[in-house]
């Protein structure tokens, strides 16, 4: 195998499994989304007058397909990973084969920020099904979209890797993913957030999702669109590094 | 070559010394046995032979490849049976296979070539589609070991196989084991089982704290280590019996539980002695590995 793709079977491994259970994990990762985006949407936006020049569910729409993503990428990392990791012992299985825990957890940062894509992809189809957004732009969100997989799978993962038990991950989704959505500019704009916040809120990867993905559904290039990539990119990066380094220590001694 | 060959091994956690100048050769071909109480090493040393954690010093070549430099490259030819079932519980007997190929690098058509001679060797043949949770203990182990020559590795390293089995299935993978050894593989097992190290092992060393004690074949081991003769003996009174007469009809006496266990080249003035006392039971018997061990590791409990 070629250095870079030995990651590869290790992501096929988990698509395997995934492939068994499809169905039902589909539905579980689209069903809870899509109900908060349409009965708020609908029902909340109702008494609401239009919000930065579109109707509430288009707003909120945007702020769906990121946060979903997020979600699903924090989960496949935290949860799932942890299984494999601590409860199934299938990295152990794994390092015993020629290839190398490097190997193991970039299987599973690709894998989680493919099933989150998958996750923000469903999203899409609603918004273009109703209508939420004609643009052709439109379709440089599935770009974007794997990019905030990536950020969220490897933030994840460095939670996963310090992590003694599955009570753990409630600190993380308390502490950071539960506030980002508030504060990221997913069901409300930004701009509403006291300056104080807005300062903070917005070096979050979450902002950077809102930023980036709301504009191009409402037909324009984001403003400073290579700056929110790269701070993505970089939360991916660093969140791979921190994450490789506590799993050596963690199995590796 | 030298299968594995390892020199003056060193790995401390702490002030905790657990791998204390560790000194191996393995030939090919050969059942090499790593003895010891638990937490004398062994799972460490085989960890580090496989380049899974970095030695403190000492130097490890596997498969001729430096440790843990090359070890990937010496995984390649290497198969492993982990001392815990770590099968896919999401995949059918044979994904297991499948899955675990894949891992290095095999060509798929060369996978599922193997599959059904493997599926045979681990007694599974009609079991394929089988889910892993639905199997019996003895399958499970059966079925790693089938997984560990899915790359049909020159060296299998078992990690205490047959631990958590019962005497049918262990006697079912010390068969299998016997099999692969005709086919030419080399093994290299840790075991606390003398039993095992006895019936398979042509070649072990007992470890303990970190150190190699001992080395040789099971049988050099015995004569060099204990007297021939054991008498088991247990019974009403026997603590006074073995203090004024036992001591004085053997070369060592040793108490375990409530039973004394007397070593000796020659047993019959003990067994004639005995044969007078009806309180007293015994059992006469040749020595064996275990007795080697306890000699050498003692008898306290290691928890």
């Amino acid at each position: 195998m070629r250095p870079g793709l030995r990651f590869i079977p290790v992501w096929r491994r988990n698509f395997l499994v995934w492939r068994k259970l499809a169905l039902p994990s589909m539905l579980g990762n689209l069903a809870d989304p899509m109900i908060y985006m349409l009965g708020l949407g609908y029902g909340l936006g109702a008494f609401l007058p239009e919000i930065a020049g579109v109707p509430y569910i288009a707003f909120l729409a945007a702020g769906t397909v990121c946060f979903s993503t997020a979600n699903s990428a924090t989960f496949e990392s935290l949860y799932s990973a942890f299984s494999r990791m601590h409860v199934q012992k299938t990295w152990d299985a794994i390092l015993n084969a020629p290839l190398t825990l490097e190997d193991v957890v970039l299987g599973e940062l690709v894998w989680a920020a493919s099933k989150s894509f998958l996750s923000g992809l469903a999203i899409m189809l609603v918004v273009w099904v109703l209508g939420l957004s004609t643009s052709p732009l439109s379709l440089v969100a599935l770009v974007v979209i794997p990019v905030i997989g990536l950020a969220f799978a490897a933030l994840g993962l460095a939670v996963t890797a310090v992590s003694p038990s599955y009570d753990f991950f409630m600190y993380y989704f308390t502490l950071f993913i539960t506030p980002m959505a508030m504060l990221c500019g997913v069901f409300y704009p930004m701009d509403a957030l006291p300056e104080v916040v807005r300062w903070f809120s917005q070096v979050l990867p979450l902002a950077h999702a809102t930023q980036l993905i709301r504009p191009l559904l409402f037909g324009e290039w984001p403003a400073h669109a290579l700056w929110h990539v790269l701070a993505l990119l970089a939360y991916a990066a660093a969140g791979f590094w921190i994450a490789l380094r506590l799993f050596r220590r963690r199995l590796l001694k | 070559m030298a299968v594995l060959r390892v020199r003056g091994l060193r790995k401390s956690y702490g002030t905790r010394c657990v791998v204390d100048g560790v000194d191996l050769d393995i030939r090919p071909g050969e059942c090499f046995g790593l003895l010891g109480p638990n937490g004398a090493g062994k799972t460490t040393t085989l960890k580090l032979c496989l380049g899974l954690i970095a030695p403190d010093s000492g130097s490890i070549e596997l498969m001729g490849f430096d440790v843990p430099r090359q070890a990937r490259e010496a995984r390649h030819a290497v198969g492993v049976v982990p001392q815990f079932d770590n099968l896919d519980p999401d995949f059918t007997v044979t994904e297991n296979l499948l899955v675990y190929g894949r891992y290095f690098g095999l060509p798929e058509a060369t996978i599922r070539a193997r599959i059904p001679a493997l599926l045979e060797f681990a007694g599974l043949g009609a079991r394929g589609d089988t889910p892993i949770q639905t199997l019996s203990g003895g399958m499970k182990r059966r079925l790693t070991l089938a997984r560990a020559l899915i790359n049909d590795p020159q060296l299998v390293i078992m990690d205490e196989p047959t631990t958590g089995l019962d005497p049918q299935a262990r006697h079912v993978i010390w068969e299998r084991l016997r099999q692969l050894r005709t086919q030419g593989k080399t093994i290299l097992l840790t075991t606390h089982f003398m039993e095992e190290a006895e019936r398979l092992c042509n070649r072990l060393v007992i470890m303990d704290h970190g150190r190699i004690i001992a080395e040789g074949s099971p049988r050099a081991l015995i004569e060099r280590y204990t007297e021939p003769h054991v008498v088991e003996v247990h019974g009403e009174g026997v603590d006074a019996w073995a203090k004024d007469v036992g001591a004085r009809h053997c070369e060592r006496i040793e108490r375990s539980g409530e039973s004394f266990y007397c070593y000796t080249r020659d047993a019959r003035p003990l067994i004639a002695e005995l044969e007078a006392r009806p309180a007293l039971a015994y059992l006469h018997r040749q020595a064996n590995l275990e007795d080697v061990f306890l000699k050498l590791t003692g008898r306290e409990l290691r928890d």
